[in-house]
Parts: C-alpha cells; structure tokens; sequence
C-alpha cells in the first residue's frame, strides 16, 4: 500500500480549477481515489455535484477516461464498460490492466441508483462502486435522501415549527451491499486519506465487485465553515457516527477505532443543518442519534470479534 | 448463380440468427413479450461457444440501454433489444445512446405500451420514441428483419451517420410466425459486416476522453445541430447499403417501397407486417380494375419526405394506416408525416387516416378493402370531415 508521501507525488489525474465549492471534501476524496487508482482507470460518475463541476464543457477535469450518462445508471453503465473490456480484451484487442470505478452520489447510490447498484454488483463486474455520501442531494439544493441522518434540516426537510427536520434514520446502504455478499465491502472518508487509499487499493486488487462507501462533507449543506471540512469528516469517525471498516470476503475489521470516542453532539453542534436540535424540545432527537450510534458501533465490534473467531 | 441458404424461422430467430452472424461484443438483455424468444436463441449461441459475446443479463431494460451505452462508449460493437414497456422504461437513455453517436443496434419487437396492460402488436413503443435521435427501419416479414438487421450496423456504424438504429418488427405477428427466408452464409455476412473500430473509447487510457459532459447554453445547441447533421445523412448512407446489400444478397432496400403505385389513384401507406397484406388486396383490387397502390415506408426516421411525396404523386386519394394513436394531434404519426410531405406540392389529395390493431386487433383483408373502398369516394370528393377513422373497431368511429 502507497503511503501519503508516496500518493503525494504521483501524477494528479483530477486536474485544478474545476468549479466544485472550497471546501468539497467529495472532490477531496475524488483527488485520493485517482492517485491511489492510477491513469490506467476508466471512472463512471451519476449525475451530481461531482460531474456537474468536473466536466462543463468544453473543460473536463478528469485526466483519465470518464463517462456520465445519467442519475440512476452509474453503476449499470459501468456494468457495460467492464463487459466490453472482457469481451475485446478475450479478442486480444485490448492487452493491459484497466480498473474501472463507477461513482456516485447518496442521492445516485441510495435511492435512484439502487437497482442498477444491486443488479451490477450481483453479476459479478470486476469493478468498483464508490458513494460519495454527503447525505443529500446536494446538486439540486440539498433535498433529503435516504442516506440523509435522522434530525437534518434539509431543503424538502426542513426545521419546521412542527417537524424538526428529517424523521428517519438513514437507511444502511453498507450494510445492505454486505448483504450482497460481494468480495469487498467498505467504509471510508477522505478525512483519514491512507485507510480511504489502502481500501480503495484493496478494493481493486480483488477480482469481482467492491463497494466503498465514502463519507464526504459538504460545507454548502451541513453550514459550517469551509476550512472545518478534513476535521468535520475525521470527528465523524471519532464519534463512532461513521465507522471506517473493510468487509473482506465476509470477514469483518473496523480500520480504526478511536481511542476516546466522542459524544455525537460534538460532531452534530459543528453543523448548522442540525442547530435546531439543540433547542430543549427538540435535544430527545440528540440521545436517539446517540443511542442508535451506539448500537450500531457495538453491533459493529461484535461482528468484527465473530468473524475473526 | 447464386444458390440460397434457405431458412425457416420466426421473427425472433431471424433477428438472433442475424446477431449470431454478426457476433457482437457485447448484447445486454432483459426479458419482456414478445422479445423474449429473440434472447433465448441468442443465449443458446452464448452458451454452445458460437459467438464471442459479453452477454449482460441486466436487471431491468434501463440498465440494459445504459450498460449498452458503457459499451459502445467503450469501443464495443453493443446490442440490445425490447419492447413495450421496456422501451419506454430505457427511454431517458436511448436518447442519450443518440446524442453520445454510439452506433447501437436494437431490434424492437412491436407490442402495445401500457395502460391496459396489453402484450401484443401496436406501434404505439416505437412511434414514442420517434424523436429520439434513432433511425428507425420497420420490417415487413421476417425477411427483412433479417436482412434489416444485418444492414442496420454498417448505417449505424457509418461515420458520415453515427446514430444508433432500431429494427422495429411486429409483436407475434412476425416474431411467432415461422416463414421462409434465405440467409448470408456466415463468411459473406462477416465480410459484410467487417471490423469495427470506434473512433473513442474509454478503454484507451494513454489518449482519455470524457463521455457525456454537462453541455449548457453555449454549447448544447450546436451538439444537437450535429447530431440533426448525422440525420440528414442517413437517407443517402441507407441507400447506398441498401443498394450494396442488394448486390450481394440479391435482395435490394431503399428508404420505401412503392407497390404498383406509379399509376395508382388510390394509394395507401403503412409500415410493419400490414404490408404484406395490403400487397395481396392490391393485386386483388388491380385485377377486378382498381387502380390500388401501396407507399410500404422502411425508413420512417429519417423519413423521407420529397421521395414519398414523389411517389404519391398520381394518387387521387391517399389512407393512411397507422397502428399507434398521437393522442390530441391531427391523426397517427404516420398521418401527419404524410401530410407534411404533401404540403407545398401544390396538389390537393383526398387523404384519411385509418387508426388500426391496436393491441393487436387482426387487421384482416377485409379491413384493408374497407379501407380502400372509402378511398374511392375521397377521391371524388376531397378530404372528408370525418378523415380520422377506426378499421375494425366496435362503436363510434368504426369502419
């Protein structure tokens, strides 16, 4: 594995001066996933932000191969890349080692994409299918998806008088790739660069499908400042709120375990979106966040003991 | 002399026996009635080792168009094919498929789109998606879905054209039915086909290329202007491999097909299996003194307006079968085309539109000589009010 140095000092494929906001962490982690992968990778993206700001024509921001198509086929059209690479690589008409990475958004992967995400992991692509979770659509104005935490202040969810916010927990899009039962399963954000690189190495190194899902901060729809997005997305993970871990032909490793986890509170009152949870009515929702957190870390260290028993 | 590869086979297997002779890189799939029989005899050519295919058994027809489209995109000669529903559930991406220019070819087995939920043959998918930047050939009988199918790659393929290609053919009327048809020996419809080399592909990764970028107000405009441009060259590429294709196969296409119209004063236009059974109630008609024609249009996208209005010409009345409605519009899609290439020609036909079969309501003889016999008055007395007509409907409207 690569270290940050090292990465440091390949090529970079995502050419500056794209029109994403300062402060995008999705574009950060796009920078991490090109110079782990290399040039010799066709990358895919759904609609959103980050095909939107890298590819206005007549610029493109992608030094290697890229393809867009549209919101919900990120993964199918991908699914169609790696089938012809089979097919003309079997015909000797294509001799080298090509990686290919679909993407996505949580808006793309969650809800729109889901099916085609199921359907091209379930046949077995030799490819990668990375989110950019940044929990919402963002692109369009920071509407709720699925992928979208309990509590948020989103444009279609917002802090009513009456409901405050979304009312839903997110729902567990990790684990249901896990349920797939696919070769490689992760989480990651780019706020710890080496474990996002290492995975993202891995991912591709096994043959079949990997799935990563990346938790990327958005400084226009969490509101907070922008040069907060690197400590924003490591006090995630801190707070247990996002547990970086590998699901490796089922078996199970939280990659790092923070050593005192913080209360969840820390990371929600950096955040505007959920300012309005921490008005008295309204803090229950903090302790059910906090309670579901737990629960799920838990679980998560109980699976991870299990499968190395 | 040339000795004939005789074959009988249905619509479904002519159209796999053409796919199994072109042998694409990749065929994504998924199955809807009545395609269905089209994909099970091209898996069996998967699974014997007689093709060289990625076969991609998607999980829904939106997928099978997109993963095609990462295909194509990716230098591979990609193919799919649907109906129905399932064409109209891929239909965000079939027009991306044309604005990319990636050369797909698709075989649409014709069915009636829901709601009621119907499974057998209108136009009602195909005549949907006329707009999308697909040229669109309907076939006669299985003959031609084969022989169209085989010519639809070069057209696609060709780089004066680069638009994908839909080979439109009759829900059971002509995928079910077994007729005679002679085929290409593998060796002359490889030739024929040749070796296809996209000018991009995303499998190039020392010379990268970025697919399908967001294309705004300065740009979108004139992108769409090129694609209109591949358009406009189809009709003369489409007769030039229909004119080669002829020479090899002895079975000559152009962009329509006049049936004993030069002298004809009624005249009817269709498109699909109708046709065959138009030419029968022709000759019949022409026997007992009638001078019946019939306009058979292979080409509808593009569709070539000053050759039909040409063709026509002699016509005192004109009916137009159409097997799809255009709801609220002036008549069937058909209909309006056919007025469009009349307008301006300074002649003024009788002409009436006769909505038929949808959902698969037999179009008999009987209904083809209905049709005429109402062509006789028309041309006596001009376009009627009542010029928009139901062959073989119950209640108001039918004739």
């Amino acid at each position: 594995m690569p270290g940050l140095k090292q990465l440091a000092e390949r090529e970079e494929l995502m050419a500056g001066g794209h029109r994403a906001c300062a402060g995008c962490l999705p574009m950060t982690a796009m920078r991490q996933i090109l110079l782990t992968a290399g040039k010799d990778t066709v990358s895919g993206c759904s609609t959103g932000c980050v095909e939107v700001v890298t590819t206005i024509y007549p610029f493109t921001a992608w030094r290697n191969p890229f393809i867009h198509s549209a919101f919900e086929n990120s993964a199918a059209t991908m699914s169609g890349v790696e089938a012809a690479y089979r097919s003309l690589r079997r015909q000797g008409r294509v001799d080298k080692d090509i990686n290919f990475i679909a993407m996505g958004g949580d808006g793309g992967t969650y809800d729109i994409g889901l099916q085609s995400l199921s359907g091209a992991m379930e046949r077995g692509h030799n490819m990668l299918y990375i989110c950019y979770d940044n929990e919402a659509y963002m692109n369009t104005g920071i509407q709720r998806s699925s992928g979208t935490p309990k509590g948020t202040a989103t444009s279609t969810t917002p802090a009513g008088k009456v409901i405050p916010g979304k009312k839903e927990f997110p729902k567990p899009l990790t684990e249901i790739m896990i349920a797939h039962r696919i070769p490689y399963v992760a989480q990651a954000t780019p706020g710890y660069p080496k474990d996002l690189s290492d995975k993202v190495e891995k991912a591709l190194s096994i043959e079949g499908p990997g799935f990563m899902n990346i938790l990327a901060p958005c400084t226009r729809g969490w509101r907070y400042p922008m040069e907060e997005s690197m400590d924003i997305a490591r006090l995630a993970v801190d707070t247990c709120f996002w547990p970086v871990f590998e699901v490796e032909h089922g078996s199970l490793r939280v990659t790092r375990k923070p050593k005192d986890k913080r209360p969840v509170s820390e990371w929600l009152e950096r955040q505007g979106r959920f300012a309005h949870l921490f008005k008295d009515k309204n803090r229950h929702i903090i302790d059910e966040i906090q309670e579901e957190t737990d629960r799920n870390w838990e679980w998560l260290l109980k699976r991870e003991e299990l499968s190395q028993a | 002399m040339r000795v004939a590869r005789r074959l009988i086979l249905t619509g479904n297997d002519a159209t796999a026996e053409a796919m199994r002779q072109i042998d694409p890189d990749v065929v994504t799939c998924f199955p809807i009635t009545p395609q269905t029989e089209l994909m099970h005899k091209f898996a069996e050519h998967v699974a014997d080792g007689d093709v060289k295919t990625e076969f991609v058994l998607v999980e829904s027809e939106h997928s099978a168009m997109s993963a095609a489209v990462g295909a194509a995109a990716a230098g591979a000669r990609a193919m799919t094919a649907t109906s129905a529903n399932g064409l109209a559930l891929m239909w965000e991406i079939v027009y991306i498929a044309a604005s990319y220019r990636l050369p797909i070819v698709m075989p649409v087995v014709n069915r009636a789109l829901s709601g009621p939920i119907n499974i057998h043959c209108d136009h009602s998918d195909t005549m949907g998606c006329r707009d999308t930047g697909w040229i669109q050939l309907y076939s006669e009988n299985a003959q031609e879905v084969y022989d169209n199918i085989l010519q639809a790659v070069r057209i696609a393929e060709h780089p004066d054209v680069l638009l994908p290609v839909m080979v439109t053919f009759d829900g059971f009327i002509l995928s079910h039915t077994a007729e005679i048809l002679e085929g290409l020996e593998d060796a002359e419809a490889r030739n024929w086909i040749g070796n296809y080399e996209a000018k991009y592909s995303l499998l190039n990764t020392d010379d990268p290329v970025t697919f399908g970028p967001l294309d705004l107000q300065d740009y979108y405009f004139e992108h769409k202007r090129q694609e209109i441009e591949g358009m406009w060259h189809a009709p003369t590429v489409i007769r030039e491999i229909g004119r080669a294709y002829g020479e090899l196969s002895g079975r000559p296409y152009d962009l329509f097909e006049a049936y004993r119209l030069e002298d004809a004063e009624l005249a009817v236009v269709a498109l699909g299996s109708t046709c065959g059974t138009t030419k029968v109630v022709v000759d019949e008609l022409r026997d007992q003194g009638t001078k019946a024609g019939l306009l058979k249009i292979r080409s509808f996208r593009p569709f070539p307006e000053a050759e039909i209005a040409e063709a026509l010409g002699n016509a005192k009345a004109i009916g137009v079968l159409d097997r799809s409605v255009s709801f609220g519009a002036p008549g069937g899609p058909v209909h309006k085309e056919i007025k469009a290439a009349l307008y301006g020609t300074g002649r003024e036909i009788g002409i009436v539109n006769y909505i038929y079969g949808l959902g698969g309501r037999d179009m008999s003889m009987d209904n083809i000589k209905t049709a005429f016999a109402g062509l006789e008055k028309v041309a006596r007395e001009g376009t009627p009010d009542d010029n928009i007509r139901f062959l073989g409907l119950r209640g108001e409207g039918g004739v």
